[in-house]
């Protein structure tokens, strides 16, 4: 999976430990952003064409090529739905998540 | 030094000859009286081939500081300028840059501030915007001002500074008055500045999230750093001015300048031009044997705290000349000037003089007036504490 991963965050404890400015390496990610999702959108691999149109369309980069054609990175997906919307052969269901 | 290098221009025009050997690779700026000429000259530059850069036609101020961030922030050298209201129009970009820790350097144009609409000049633009985190400094003539053009760079873009710089020039008295200045060598300047790196950059190597939000946990301490690049900055001035002179021969005394100062009983401070004028008037009092002295402010922010301090330690009374007003207050320079007095154990009295605002000349007999009064103070006699120089009226009762 070519996607930056989470890492620990580090609280700095000298002033320079800060970067200069507010501006770090990119993909730098410490938490996990998914909480407020109330639908998942889940893949029928075997529907799937791998057009790559959701990998294109998803808002926050979440969806990524993988050996199995396309995979979800629930760890950021805010349940939106425009994957689904999206899909032209009907391969991505939006399905409610349990609590 | 050969007389090809001497060139006969005005303020503006030095401080283009002075950007264009400081090589920028984009200049963004709108023109306002009195910095349009620095803006024209540069874009026959580009023209003509002579500096190779790109010039930009923004349509604002705000446009020219934004780009100008925009420029530095992909590790290229970003000029511009302004004056007075169009320095106002920036002030949200004045804050962004030097929080983003982009070194762009401006020119600034010293200008009346509206109402009433005025394009003469006074201090009241670029004072107004000490706390944007901007280094300020003021120049006296038209080769200060070419020299400080390249000194502004390298002090900015000091891996310890890393802070937006401001080139303030008088309205008119400076800016469209003609001298004769002496133009170093390209090569001189470009082994004295090097080119620009900065950690603050864009690039498809390494990927950066810039000029993120923080959270209060965190805001306070990219703040604290702002603060400390600008107290480290002073080092950095001293040994840039001095590693200039060695150079290429001219000195500017760092932080301040001072005439007269060692046995001087009263000292006047003042910023920019007018600091030619009250050299000639302590020349005159001097051969009078009244022990005057002259200290020249260079720099607002970072302000010469300790420099200050001991030059005027021997000093019975002190005056600051304002060509500004804080309404309700005082001078802005005389308020500096006696937050740095009262961390003195024991320090001289202080007196403010305003002066000069909306283009009103400062003459030389005006100086004298200030130095008389401060004189009257040394002996005891009681004068006013801020007092409004050459009014056109009666003004008291």
């Amino acid at each position: 999976m070519n996607r930056p991963k989470v890492t620990e965050f580090k609280k700095a404890k000298h002033i320079n430990d800060y970067p200069t400015g507010p501006g770090f390496q990119g993909g730098h990610l410490v938490d996990k952003n998914a909480g407020w999702r109330t639908f998942r959108p889940v893949i029928d691999k075997d529907a799937c064409v791998n057009c790559l149109i959701c990998y294109m369309i998803c808002p926050d980069g979440t969806i990524y090529k993988s050996d199995d054609k396309v995979d979800i990175d629930y760890d950021f997906c805010k349940g939106c739905g425009v994957c689904a919307n999206g899909c032209n052969v009907n391969a991505i269901k939006m399905v409610k998540e349990e609590l | 030094m050969t007389e090809k290098n001497r060139y006969f221009v005005s303020g503006d025009e030095a401080v283009a000859l002075g950007t264009r050997l400081a090589r920028p690779h984009v200049i963004s700026a709108y023109p306002i009286t009195p910095q349009t000429i620095v803006v024209e000259r540069l874009s026959e530059m580009v023209e003509d081939g002579s500096l190779k850069a790109e010039f930009m036609h923004v349509e604002s101020e705000h446009s020219a500081i934004s780009a100008a961030m925009g420029v530095s922030s992909v590790g290229a050298r970003s000029f511009t300028a302004t004056s007075s209201q169009g320095l106002l129009y920036m002030a949200e970009g004045l804050h962004y840059a030097s929080g983003g820790r982009f070194p762009v350097v401006m020119m600034n144009a010293n200008r009346a501030t509206a109402l009433p609409w005025s394009i003469f000049g006074d201090l009241r633009d670029s004072l107004s915007q000490l706390d944007s985190g901007w280094i300020q400094v003021y120049v006296e003539d038209a080769q200060e001002a070419l020299d400080m053009m390249i000194q502004a760079y390298k002090i900015a873009e000091h891996k310890k500074v890393l802070t937006p710089f401001m080139v303030n020039l008088d309205g008119f008295v400076l800016t469209h008055t003609y001298e004769e200045v002496e133009v170093p060598d390209q090569e001189m300047v470009d082994q004295f500045l090097p080119p620009f790196e900065t950690p603050n950059k864009m690039s498809i190597e390494k990927p950066m999230n810039m000029g993120f939000s923080t959270s209060p946990a965190d805001n306070m301490e990219f703040k604290f750093q702002q603060h400390k690049a600008m107290m480290d900055s002073i080092a950095v001035i001293k040994e840039v001015d001095q590693e200039y002179g060695d150079m290429i021969g001219r000195y500017y005394n760092g932080m301040i300048d001072t005439y007269q100062c060692d046995d001087a009983e009263v000292i006047l401070m003042t910023l920019g031009s007018v600091t030619g004028t009250a050299r000639v008037v302590v020349d005159a009092l001097r051969a009078k044997g009244l022990k005057v002295g002259l200290l020249k402010i260079r720099y607002m922010r970072p302000f010469p705290e300790k420099e200050i301090q001991e030059v005027v330690k021997n000093a019975k009374v002190i005056g600051v000349l304002d060509k500004d007003i804080s309404f309700g207050f005082e001078g802005t320079i005389y308020t500096n000037v006696n937050s740095a007095l009262v961390r003195m154990q024991s320090h001289p009295q202080s007196y403010n003089f305003v002066a000069g605002m909306g283009g009103r000349d400062v003459s030389k007999a005006d100086i004298e007036e200030m130095f008389m009064d401060l004189l009257h103070a040394a002996k005891g006699e009681e004068i006013e504490r801020v007092k409004f120089i050459n009014m056109g009226v009666e003004i008291n009762g």
